[in-house]
């Protein structure tokens, strides 16, 4: 396989993007289906065999240039991809998610008419050549395109029906919440150009060293501000969940799996200005620590089964921030790749049971879906035990990773991020016991309707939840069993220099802060279900609960604050534009006509008053001349 | 004669020119008004040409001659005029049935 070759991972999507979306009125729903999948699968199987060269020994990041994209004086910007350990590994993660997501979207969209289901799987294979291109791109102008692409596409499918208004609304809160942090980013990028003269990533790390630390920090927490807008995390969070309007898979896939990792990706793929930035860093520590533990506490008392998951990926979002922060760049990645394979199967189990019950989201009117959903709910099981962090599941690894740099950084970090992973465990087995366990609460029509869902939907689960289960043998640490970490190894070539906090900690104590997260997140687990199990959370919440349940009122504070200000300001500015300014421009139009209209009157038509005047005029000037001295 | 017998004439037949145009509504006779000022003003231009001559003819023997070129130019330019108005008063004749100028207000609409 030819690396050069590269190409092909993005232009596929692309591909299967442009016919889906040109032919979408004449091509079937299997048609659209097979070509939607199938350019994400023949995706997947070239990233293999890159893959397959890159874990060679010997193999060197390599940069694909295919032309020159911007060329300006001195700056000189080439369409160029970079093949290294982590872009590989985000290629295979979102190939690979992509396409079981794909998959089940064939039939969980099975529904619409078929030029809405074409158009579905357009904007999805969008989705996925964008994503492609923002781990592939060489340089951040590269990354930028595939950024506001991924952006675009989220917001095409978060309005997927967007017939719905409220659907419509979250839609262009996700795009305008992303627009804020775009400008960041976009800022970021132009004092780099300034800086550097380039924006390539070889050029920029290796003279990084070389430039003022305060131009570094600007430009890493500008990036930043960035990756808070994609990755959802304060203060710029609350799209994330409101964007779960769009329809389930793509929940599973942008808002959980992959697009929304873009920022830790992004971080990753610069850490070497954060290195240099210690400011920067515990600014990205504590804003990841808050934001998981916001979401954390939100997720407690949600009801909507999607709106747990949503403020889940919040708060898993922001303990990869809190990795990042703390230099476990590898943490970080690894918590990435196993949180797309639970989260997406947490998100797709979700969608089974949505589809199973005819749309319902409310998990108090669900319960016992265990004796009708098997499948989906011995993998939902699978999904939740790895996200709350119980051995030997995938999440315990990568969660343990972070808290253990954490830990090394500032023992705070470290209490805070293992409560958040207490809450974190209790609100999973919250979902699981209301969702699963207990007895049915929904109508005697739905009851009468619950079946397993077919195989395309319950195929991708099944793949997901063995991922979920065993990821995290990927990432044993250090302290079990030297060398284990095959992670770290193969990553380590890009992300090199790094992990330096982790090791400080001993490996008795390392071990010892394992164990007591793994007994916590046992013991809160079985407490939590068997606590919903048979008493499920169905009371209005009240006192606390309730300011839990309404998000803390962050969405209201930000409308006084933001959103009814400018609002007051657009109200002015309209009172200002009806009356003043179109009252000049009326005016002045009004003044020309009537004065028209009575010098009009001069134009009699008759010739002898002409001449009078005329004659008057003559006169006039005649007196004029004789009288006036000059 | 002195120049000022030449002044008082044209003053005259120019002020009753004036007083024709503004008063009578036939058009040919605020046409012939009309060259009674024009014939007024050449009245003028000739007699200030020959009072030019005689102050003038020691040093200057073609003294006061440009106003003597002016009156053929405006009796030239006069004749003209003459035959397009006279081509538009017949025009206006075979329309209207009238040469009252009163009647040609109609542009005003």
């Amino acid at each position: 396989m030819n690396i050069q070759l590269v190409w092909l991972v993005p232009v596929l999507p692309l591909i299967g993007f442009l016919i889906n979306g040109l032919f979408r009125n004449s091509l079937s729903k299997s048609l659209t289906g097979i070509i939607g999948s199938g350019t994400i699968l023949l995706s997947f199987v070239v990233s293999l065999l890159i893959f397959g060269q890159v874990r060679q020994p010997g193999f060197e990041s390599t940069v694909v240039t295919f032309f020159d994209f911007i060329s300006v004086g001195k700056l000189h910007i080439p369409f160029a991809f970079q093949i290294d350990q982590l872009s590989v590994l985000f290629l295979l993660i979102i190939t690979g998610v992509g396409f079981l997501i794909h998959l089940y979207s064939t039939s969980y969209m099975h529904e619409e008419e078929a030029p809405h289901f074409a158009r579905y799987f357009s904007y999805l294979n969008l989705f996925v050549f964008s994503m492609l291109l923002l781990v592939l791109g060489a340089n951040f102008i590269i990354l930028f395109i595939g950024w506001e692409g991924v952006g675009l596409c989220s917001y095409l499918l978060i309005g997927y029906w967007f017939k719905n208004l409220e659907y419509g609304n979250a839609a262009k809160k996700a795009f305008i919440m992303n627009r804020i942090g775009d400008l960041g980013f976009l800022i970021a990028v132009f004092l780099m150009i300034n800086q550097f003269g380039s924006v390539d990533f070889s050029e920029v790390f290796s003279h990084a060293s070389s430039a003022k630390v305060g131009t570094l920090t600007a430009i890493t927490l500008l990036l930043f501000v960035g990756a808070t807008g994609k990755s959802a995390q304060i203060p710029l969070y609350t799209w994330l969940p409101d964007a779960m309007a769009g329809p389930t898979p793509v929940s599973a896939l942008i808002h959980a799996a992959t697009m929304v990792t873009a920022g830790i990706y992004m971080i990753a793929r610069s850490h070497v200005l954060y290195d240099l930035t210690p400011i920067t860093q515990g600014v990205v520590a504590v804003i990841g620590l808050l934001t998981a533990l916001l979401a954390a506490t939100i997720a407690l008392k949600q009801d909507d089964i999607k709106k747990v998951l949503a403020y889940s990926t919040v708060s898993q979002l922001g303990y990869m921030f809190l990795g990042l922060g703390v230099g476990a760049y590898t943490g970080a990645v690894f918590h990435v790749m196993t949180h797309a394979f639970f989260k997406a199967l947490l998100f797709l189990g979700a969608g089974s049971v949505i589809h199973a019950m005819g749309g319902e989201q409310d998990m108090r009117k669900m319960g016992g879906l265990r004796k009708w959903m098997p499948v989906t709910g011995f993998t939902m099981l699978m999904g939740c035990i790895a996200i709350a962090g119980i051995p030997p599941f995938s999440g315990f690894f990568s969660k343990d990773e972070i808290l253990a740099a954490a830990y090394a950084k500032n023992p705070v970090y470290y209490a805070v991020g293992l409560f958040t992973s207490v809450l974190t465990a209790f609100y999973m087995f919250r979902l699981f016991a209301m969702t699963f366990s207990g007895k049915f609460r929904g109508t005697h029509d739905q009851e009468h309707h619950l079946h397993e869902s077919p195989s395309a939907i319950t195929i991708p689960l099944v793949v997901l939840a063995v991922l979920a289960v065993f990821a995290g043998f990927l990432g044993i640490p250090e302290s079990l069993a030297p060398n284990a970490h095959i992670l770290g190894k193969f990553l380590s070539p890009v992300l090199a220099g790094e992990t330096a906090g982790a090791h400080e900690v001993s490996h008795g104590t390392e071990i010892g802060l394992m164990v007591l997260a793994a007994v916590l997140a046992l013991a809160t687990s079985f407490f939590s279900w068997s606590r919903f199990k048979s008493k499920p959370d169905l009371a209005e919440p009240t006192g606390f609960g309730k300011v839990l349940a309404n998000k803390w009122y962050v969405d209201e504070f930000y409308t006084a604050l933001i959103v009814r200000p400018l609002d007051l300001l657009a109200q002015f500015l309209v009172f200002f534009e009806k009356n003043i300014i179109d009252g000049i421009v009326n005016g002045v139009g009004r003044l020309v006509k009537y004065g028209s209209r009575q010098l009009r009157l001069l134009q009699s038509g008759q010739v002898g008053g002409y001449v009078l005047l005329m004659v008057v005029g003559i006169i006039v000037l005649f007196l004029v001349e004789l009288f006036v001295k000059k | 004669m002195p120049i000022n017998y030449y002044i008082f004439l044209s003053v005259a037949l120019f002020c009753i020119g004036v007083a024709g145009v503004l008063t009578r509504r036939n058009a040919i006779i605020i046409f012939m008004c009309v060259e009674l000022m024009l014939n007024a003003v050449n009245l003028l231009l000739v007699a200030f040409s020959k009072m030019h001559y005689h102050a003038l003819a020691a040093t200057n023997p073609h003294a006061g001659i440009d106003g003597q070129i002016f009156v053929f130019f405006i009796m030239v330019v006069a004749a003209a005029e003459v035959s397009v108005g006279l081509a538009i008063i017949v025009m206006m004749y075979r329309n209207t049935h009238s040469i009252d100028v009163n009647f040609l207000n109609r542009l005003k609409h």
